[in-house]
Formats: C-alpha cells, sequence, structure tokens
C-alpha cells in the first residue's frame, strides 16, 4: 500500500470531503498561499477557489465564531485554528456556543463543524505553543474530541468529523504531520469513538493516544525483548469514548499503564483510570493503575529542558515495572 | 415590510407595530408578575422601556432575514414572529416551550421563523451573526441579512469588534443592532467609555453606522429598513445605534441602587408605548382603537400565560438529556 504523511492523509481527507459536499468549506490563517501553518493545505486554494478556502485574519473569535453561525445554517465548515493553545482566545464560542447551541435549543438545530488544531509539543515552541489540552474540552458535553496517532487514522477519522453533526475538536500532533504511514488509495472512513488496537499483548496495557502511541510502541518492542508482552490500546476518540476497549484490554492484561502528553494531574488519564477503577475491572487489576503524563508545570523552551518534561520511553517502562 | 416612506401612512401596519408593542410590554409584565407569585424559576431580563427597538427593528426585516437576539431578547424575539404562547411556556421551563424547557429567558429561540436566541454571553453572538451571514453569501441568498442585537455593555467586548472587522473584510451581511440602554447591568456607559457615541464603534471598520431615537419606533424602524436596504445594495455590513432607557431593572435582583427615581420617572414618561400612542392618536386613531389593541394584546398575553402554566414540565431523565446533547 501507498505511504503518506499525516499532514497529506489530513489534507485528503478534506479535499475529498469538499468535493463530496459543497456544504463544505474550510477557514482559518494563512491556509492559503502559504498552505498553512505546517504545510497541511498546501495546494487547496488552487482547487478549491478562496470562496471555499477562507483565509481568515488573526481574529479566532470572529473566524471560530463563523464557523458556528455557518454550522447552525446547515454548512459544514472546517475551522483551522493554528496551535490548539489559541483555544484561549476564542474559548467562548467552543464552550459556550459550539457545545451548546443544539441543547439550549431544545434540539431544533446542529453544529456540524469540525476545529482541527495542531496540538502537543517536542518543537522546542515553548509554553504557549506546545500544550495538549484535550481536557479542556473533554469536560464540556456536546464537543466530540478526536486525537488520531497515524496518517491512516487521521484521514478516515477527519472525514468522519467532517459528516458528523456535532462540533468535533481534531487535535492533530504536530510532529507528526511528516510522519509516513499506509493510507489506502480507496476511500475509506473510520467511525468516531472506536478505540484500535495498535499492538495486542497479553501482560499489561498502555492505554494512550496522540503522539504518545509511537513511544507506547517503540516501549513495547524493548519490553517484549525482556519477555514482556504490552498491549497498546490507542484510544483515537477521547469523547465519545470507547470504554469497552479499555475494559476488554484490562481484563486482559490485568496491568493498566495510562500515558498521555498532557500533565498528568488532572489530565484525561484520570478519567480512563476512573473508568477502570469504578468497573468490576479494577478486581482483577494485579497492581495498581499508573499513569504516565507530563510534570506539572509549563513547557520549556530549551532543548535542555522540554524533553525531561514530557513522558520518555524511560518513564514509560519503569511505570511498565513497577506494575509487574 | 420595509418601504419606510410608506409605513407611516398604513394604517394596518401602524395599528400591528402597535399591538407588538403592547404585546412584548405585556408579556414582559406578565414574566414580572409570575415571578412575584413564585411561580418563575431562575432569572430573567425584562425589557420595559426598550420595546420599541425590537419591535421596531424587527419590523423592518423580513421573514427570511435571521435574528440573532441578546438576554434581553423577549422583544425582539415575539416580533420575529416566535409565539407569546411558547416563548411563555418557555418562561415557565415547560416541554411545550420554545426551546423544550432547556434554555430559559436568555435563549428563547424558535429556528421556524429565524429567531436564534443566542444571547447568554454578550457580544459572542456578533461572530456567530458572521457564518449566518456568510452561509448567505456562499449560497447565493442575496435579499438575507443577519441581525444580531447587542448592547452598549457589549460594545466593548473584543467578540464585537472582531465579529465588525470580518463583517466588514468579507463583505458580510450583517446588521448590526445596538441597543444603547445606557447601562451594562448597572454600569453607566460614561464611566467605562471614553467616548459614549456609539456608532463610532462601527466607523474604523468601514461600517456604515447610523443611529435612532430607539424610544420612537418608527424612526427605529426607518433607520433599520434603510440600513437593510443598504446592505443588501452596498452588500456591506451596517450599524444602527438605538438610544433608550430600561424602565425595568437588569434582572429580577436588580434593586435600582444605581439611579435616581427621578431618572426612572422621566424615561417612564416619555416610553416607547405611550409616545406612540401619541403618533396614532395624532395620525387618527382613535382612544377607542388604541383600547382595542390594548384589549388584543391584554388577551394574548393572559391566553399565553394560562396556556403555558396548564403545560407539563419535561419529563426527560438524564440520560435523555445525555442522548440529545448530541446529534445523530
Amino acid at each position: 500500500m501507498r505511504e503518506i504523511t499525516y499532514a497529506e492523509a489530513v489534507r485528503e481527507a478534506m479535499c475529498e470531503e469538499l468535493r463530496r459536499d459543497e456544504n463544505v468549506f474550510f477557514m482559518g490563517e494563512d491556509i492559503g498561499v502559504y498552505g498553512g501553518a505546517f504545510g497541511v493545505s498546501k495546494g487547496m486554494l488552487r482547487e478549491f477557489g478562496a470562496q471555499r478556502i477562507r483565509e481568515t485574519p488573526i481574529s479566532e473569535t470572529a473566524f471560530v465564531g463563523a464557523g458556528v453561525g455557518a454550522a447552525l445554517m446547515g454548512m459544514r465548515p472546517i475551522v483551522e485554528l493554528m496551535f490548539s493553545d489559541f483555544i484561549s482566545v476564542c474559548i467562548d464560542q467552543i464552550i459556550n456556543q459550539a457545545a451548546k447551541l443544539r441543547f439550549l435549543f431544545g434540539g431544533a438545530v446542529s453544529v456540524p463543524m469540525v476545529l482541527r488544531t495542531a496540538a502537543g509539543g517536542g518543537t522546542g515552541a515553548a509554553a504557549q505553543h506546545s500544550q495538549s489540552l484535550e481536557s479542556l474540552y473533554t469536560n464540556i458535553p456536546g464537543l466530540k474530541v478526536v486525537a488520531p496517532s497515524t496518517p491512516y487514522d487521521a484521514k478516515g477519522l477527519l472525514k468522519s468529523a467532517i459528516r458528523d453533526n456535532n462540533p468535533v475538536i481534531f487535535l492533530e500532533q504536530k510532529t507528526l504531520y511528516r510522519v509516513k504511514g499506509a493510507v489506502p488509495e480507496a476511500e475509506y472512513t473510520l467511525p468516531l469513538g472506536l478505540a484500535d488496537i495498535k499492538r495486542a499483548g497479553g501482560d499489561v496495557s498502555l492505554i494512550t493516544y496522540g503522539r504518545m502511541v509511537q513511544m507506547c510502541l517503540d516501549t513495547a518492542e524493548k519490553l517484549a525483548a525482556d519477555g514482556i508482552d504490552a498491549e497498546v490500546l490507542d484510544l483515537r476518540s477521547l469523547s465519545p469514548l470507547d470504554a469497552d476497549a479499555i475494559l476488554r484490554s484490562v481484563k486482559k492484561t490485568r496491568r493498566a499503564v495510562i500515558v498521555h502528553e498532557a500533565a498528568a494531574f488532572s489530565g484525561f488519564g484520570a478519567e480512563v483510570a476512573a473508568r477502570i477503577a469504578s468497573d468490576e475491572s479494577l478486581f482483577c487489576l494485579k497492581a495498581p493503575i499508573k499513569r504516565v503524563g507530563a510534570h506539572y508545570c509549563p513547557i520549556p523552551f530549551s532543548p535542555a529542558l522540554e524533553g525531561k518534561v514530557f513522558p520518555t520511553p524511560e518513564r514509560i517502562e519503569a511505570a511498565v515495572r513497577e506494575c509487574l | 415590510m420595509n418601504e419606510p416612506t410608506q409605513a407611516r401612512t398604513d394604517r394596518a401596519f401602524l395599528e400591528r407595530l402597535m399591538e407588538y408593542m403592547m404585546l412584548v410590554r405585556k408579556f414582559e409584565e406578565a414574566v414580572f408578575s409570575l415571578f412575584q407569585q413564585g411561580k418563575l424559576h431562575g432569572t430573567t431580563h425584562l425589557c420595559v422601556g426598550e420595546e420599541a427597538t425590537g419591535v421596531g427593528s424587527v419590523f423592518a426585516l423580513e421573514p427570511q432575514d435571521c435574528i440573532l437576539s441578546t438576554h434581553r431578547g423577549h422583544g425582539q424575539v415575539l416580533a420575529k414572529g416566535v409565539s407569546a404562547k411558547d416563548a411563555m411556556a418557555e418562561m415557565l421551563g415547560r416541554e411545550a416551550g420554545t426551546n423544550r424547557g432547556r434554555g430559559g429567558s436568555m435563549h428563547i429561540a424558535d429556528v421556524s421563523v429565524n429567531a436564534f436566541g443566542v444571547g447568554g454571553v454578550i457580544g459572542a453572538s456578533c461572530p456567530i451573526a458572521c457564518g449566518v451571514a456568510l452561509s448567505f453569501k456562499m449560497r447565493g441568498e442575496k435579499d438575507r441579512v443577519a441581525a444580531v442585537f447587542f448592547g452598549d455593555g457589549s460594545s466593548n467586548e473584543g467578540a464585537v469588534h472582531e465579529a465588525m472587522n470580518l463583517a466588514a473584510a468579507w463583505r458580510l451581511p450583517v446588521l448590526f443592532l445596538c441597543t444603547n440602554n445606557g447601562y451594562g447591568m448597572s454600569t453607566p456607559l460614561e464611566k467605562v467609555v471614553n467616548d459614549t457615541d456609539l456608532t463610532k464603534r462601527g466607523q474604523p471598520y468601514g461600517i456604515r453606522s447610523t443611529e435612532a431615537d430607539g424610544n420612537d419606533v418608527l424612526a427605529v424602524f426607518e433607520a433599520v429598513a434603510e440600513a437593510r436596504a443598504y446592505i443588501l445594495k452596498e452588500e456591506r455590513p451596517a450599524l444602527v445605534v438605538e438610544h433608550t432607557y430600561r424602565t425595568s431593572g437588569h434582572s429580577k435582583s436588580d434593586g435600582n441602587q444605581y439611579r435616581t427615581e427621578e431618572e426612572i420617572a422621566h424615561w417612564l414618561s416619555v416610553n416607547p408605548v405611550a409616545r406612540f400612542a401619541k403618533v396614532l392618536l395624532a395620525d387618527g386613531f382613535s382612544e377607542a382603537d388604541i383600547a382595542a389593541i390594548d384589549a388584543r394584546a391584554s388577551a394574548a398575553i393572559a391566553e399565553a400565560t394560562a396556556y403555558a402554566e396548564a403545560c407539563p414540565y419535561p419529563e426527560a431523565s438524564p440520560r435523555d438529556l445525555e442522548a440529545e446533547t448530541y446529534s445523530d
């Protein structure tokens, strides 16, 4: 099968949906000639024109809000927020408007909007361009939250997100944009809310998503050399959450290590841990549930410091060994 | 109905305008009375004294136009054609309410008449109006505007300014309607801005900005009709600032400590319903004609209130509520 990058997979998903449905359009900062801050939308302006590939002022409240309004009228906007950290300047439109209007209006409307945004660190971009803020979104009823880890998942999930009748926060991992993976030429979609076992194993469940999936897979290979058979469960979608997949995996391996790039404290892993702990699968655990996340500080700039804050293969391995 | 020059001589139109002003006034009085009787839950923001802004503005729009109302929006949505019965049922949290009891006073919405009751967070409706207008533009719907209400208080919100810039830059058919009642809750406008001329909010963005006496319903109607025509002709947004006064409190908890009784008394004396009655009397309507309009409005609100009180509360379970949070 052909291989394309994560960025190309995202672009293909958008282009296919733009061709398929005239209600789909795309807006954001510098997405035209420049091709987006990460080159995701390169060439799209040429194919679809400036009406459907709309370059916005640096004015996130205005264009995220405009996405909400257009979605209310039955359009299907894809809105790009250049860095996920910038949710801070348009959060009202996401939390109080996009997520609420369907419910507030007694179900009379829907908000079929996708907010695509580059999340995560590892790029030396410091504290305001490196965060993983998914827990801000997952605690808001009305939003769906997706965080794909491979080009294949990114394409299939984004196509579903665009067709979904709800606001979907689509967290792209900026360090993954150049990573290649197998993506079929034929059209496909992947349902939101379905986790994926990226590596089957019997001794411990590494429950993760986003950039940490590959780190968990690498760690699993290393552990395999020592005869430890780790399963890597990629959640892919945080809301809706595939809790059944988590519980199935944990019942099988009887050990759970949750890994994410966001700060461990009050991070999404707390929800995963609570799901396990409030289920009967708690009784089959052979060890306490472990969480591996970023340390509780802003992401530092210096290359000598940044790597120390995020989870590392060593920290994941150590957490696994503590469970054995 | 946006032929301003003919409006002043169209008796049926003038009568309908008065009926809606009275309907709004009586709706608000009924809501206040329900509160005093302990029958109404939560809070509400009444627009007593501001009737001409909501009614006059909306009467200058066409049915296909969308409105995005404010937290003080009862008059705006009633004028747009939301039924008083459904709106009152919403006020009382009933399943038959416009929003099935999910939204309440600040969110009364009926998309079948293009009333989008967005406004719990002030100013936030303005960017959304840009998106509504963008959908008209992209679909080539050339006889439609998105009219968004906001107040003098929200005129300092970033969302309003960002929306004005976007609407102007993209030449969107957005009609910005600023209800300037002089106070952001209890804070007088002059205390929080350097310049109280709110038409200057639109001017830097190249938005044509006009103003009207917001207690003169015909002046409001004419200014808004004219702005709507400008938007469609020039394919640019417009701003109309309507100067008025809220004689009711900010919300049910308002003790009116921030303004004098004399000030309120003055504005009660120039309230838009009474003022318009004088216009009608000078225009050939009799006292009996006006009493008849008043009686019709009273009967409609009495009927709406009785209906709403008889409607059952929603029975949705927590699981149902979770399910309806998302669209299929």
